[in-house]
């Protein structure tokens, strides 16, 4: 690894850990006054959100294919979680500890039902992918409300509280720099040439159905870590929480904050988590807010609000403080 | 090299191919003319696994294609350059030559100097997104990527197709030059004058079966040849 490249990892883990600390402060300090927790909460929503937002835009952004059931695996993920951290609990775990198994629970159990799913849908493209996908979504759901595990039709409740906001963020950090990882990788390229030219591709050499199978899987898998986080925060859910409409929420958090830049899934879906409860006052007009928003940037911005660009923290600073980068750079 | 038997290819109730049988020997350059509808790019999909043949064999260099996946073939060192320059638009000319060598990465660095001397044009473009390529510039970077495999033999559809008569013969040309530096060729083409002007051997193909077959000097004179595909 060069160095210029370890100062910018060491860059960026400084600028996450300063977010970090900065919302800690403000919550411990009680600037917020009697709606700290209030105000946590939906730092926590965001956290899970821009998690699912940003592994949807793996399938959508970066392979450019259409999933309309990302609903679907992110309630694999919750449900399977909430299951495992309901077996598990009163065995001597750390709360901590068991936060993470069930996360790891959840992502493992979606991931392979991306697998699953994707074995036989990726074969498909475009439209067609499209609507298998979402009814994928449908048929869990419906399962999900017949299981007797799930509490059946009946809300699911009981779940232990562990996804405090600290935790979610970490989670978040994390899912989000792998994933960032991974869309840089070797594998990362592979998939963009898929979705350029798939018969280009295909002459290439690269085995199409088996990156788009491990793209789906990597994507659920991440899903299933959110719906996990998103499990363990309200406690109780039904499987309608997980319905057509979410998964449209989703992709259209992608869409407005950019198909293929994850800095847009981090800051679309950090803002529209906000954006509702900012706007509690004008209840009524939220929707057609929402609805206005998305229209405008489809007609100015068909890319999405970002398109390709990623933010890099370390560009900036260069261009903030260009002496000090190049003599750290050298 | 190449040697296809008795090769049929359905669609379904539709039969494409009834029985075809071809031969490309090493360091030949072998045309496949014929009209449109003629089975000509079905015949190169089901050599590089993209159709399924419902009986025959293709063997190529000892290995039975019609059990290969499209993705081995090319490390098969067989190349296919398809139909309608693709290219990835949103890749640069460098990361496009880049993903030919995808399979076999040895040696890569070399290859790609190769190639840029082989197409000068796209080398003063190496940094350029494929996608802003002229036509004729992006059908020689499909040319330049499938050379990236280093391969013993590419399958080239219809590589005129939508470019001005003088990048026609540029293609053409390099298609001679590429056959000199030892690699074997099998071309399919509508242009069947152009075509059979730079092949040693070539094949027409009419409805699924193959109905001429010969030298290709003797088939520019063959007054069949010439009533359909020269327009003589």
């Amino acid at each position: 690894m060069s160095k210029k490249i370890r100062v910018s990892y060491l860059l960026n883990a400084v600028g996450v850990a300063l977010v970090f600390v900065v919302l800690s402060i403000l919550f411990s300090a009680g600037v917020f006054g009697t709606s700290t927790t209030y105000i946590q909460g939906i730092c926590t929503t965001a956290c899970y959100t821009i998690i699912m937002v940003a592994s949807l835009n793996l399938v959508v952004g970066f392979m450019g294919e259409f999933s309309l059931g990302h609903a679907g695996f992110v309630s694999v993920g919750a449900y399977a979680s909430a299951i495992v951290s309901g077996l598990l609990t009163g065995k001597g775990l750390p709360d901590l500890g068991l936060f993470l198994v069930a996360l790891l629970a959840g992502g493992l159990a979606a991931g392979l039902m991306g697998v699953l799913v994707g074995i036989p849908a990726l074969r498909l493209r475009g439209d067609y992918l499209a609507i298998v996908t979402m009814a994928f979504a449908e048929i869990i759901r419906v399962c999900f409300c017949n299981f007797s595990i799930t509490g059946g039709g009946k809300t699911m409740s009981g779940i232990l509280k562990l996804s405090t906001f600290p935790r979610a963020f970490w989670v978040m950090v994390v899912c989000v720099s792998i994933m960032f990882l991974f869309v840089r990788s070797k594998f990362g390229r592979t998939i963009r040439a898929i979705r350029e030219d798939y018969i280009a591709a295909s002459a290439s050499g690269i085995n199409v159905t088996f990156y788009k199978v491990m793209t789906f899987a990597v994507s659920a898998f991440f899903a299933g870590i959110g719906g996990s986080i998103y499990a363990h925060y309200m406690t109780a859910m039904i499987p309608t929480n997980f319905n057509f409409a979410y998964s449209a929420e989703l992709l259209s958090e992608v869409i407005i904050g950019g198909t293929g830049s994850l800095t847009g899934s981090v800051i679309g879906a950090a803002f529209l988590s906000v954006l509702p409860e900012a706007m509690r006052d004008f209840a009524t007009y939220r929707m057609l807010a929402y609805s206005v928003v998305l229209v405008l940037v489809m007609l100015f911005r068909p890319g999405g609000i970002f398109g390709h660009w990623e933010f890099s923290l370390t560009r900036l600073l260069g261009k903030l403080f260009k002496r000090d980068t190049v003599k750290e750079g050298a | 090299m190449l040697e296809v038997k008795d090769l049929c290819v359905n669609y379904g109730a539709v039969q494409a191919l009834n029985g075809i049988s071809l031969t490309v020997n090493d360091g030949e350059i072998v045309s496949l003319i014929g009209a449109n509808g003629a089975g000509k790019t079905t015949t190169l999909r089901t050599i590089t696994g993209l159709e399924k043949a419902a009986s025959g064999s293709i063997v190529f260099d000892g290995h039975d294609l019609t059990k290969t996946t499209p993705s081995k073939i090319i490390t098969l060192k067989l190349a296919h350059v398809p139909e309608g320059r693709h290219i990835f638009p949103q890749m640069t000319v460098a990361e496009n030559l880049e993903m030919g060598a995808y399979a076999d990465k040895t040696g890569m660095a070399k290859t790609m100097e190769d190639v840029y001397a082989r197409f000068p044009r796209l080398s003063e473009r190496r940094r350029q997104l494929a996608g802003t390529l002229s036509g004729g510039e992006q059908q020689m970077l499909a040319v330049g990527r499938a050379l990236m495999a280093k391969p013993k033999m590419i399958l080239m559809d219809e590589p005129s197709m939508g470019l001005s008569p003088l990048l026609v013969q540029e293609i053409f040309d390099i298609i001679q030059e590429v056959n000199k530096a030892g690699i074997t060729v099998l071309l399919v083409e509508q242009n069947a004058k152009m075509a059979l002007s730079i092949s040693n051997r070539a094949y027409v193909l009419e409805t699924g079966t193959i109905s001429i077959e010969g030298d290709a000097a003797s088939l520019l004179d063959d007054p069949r040849v010439k009533k359909a595909y020269l327009g003589q």
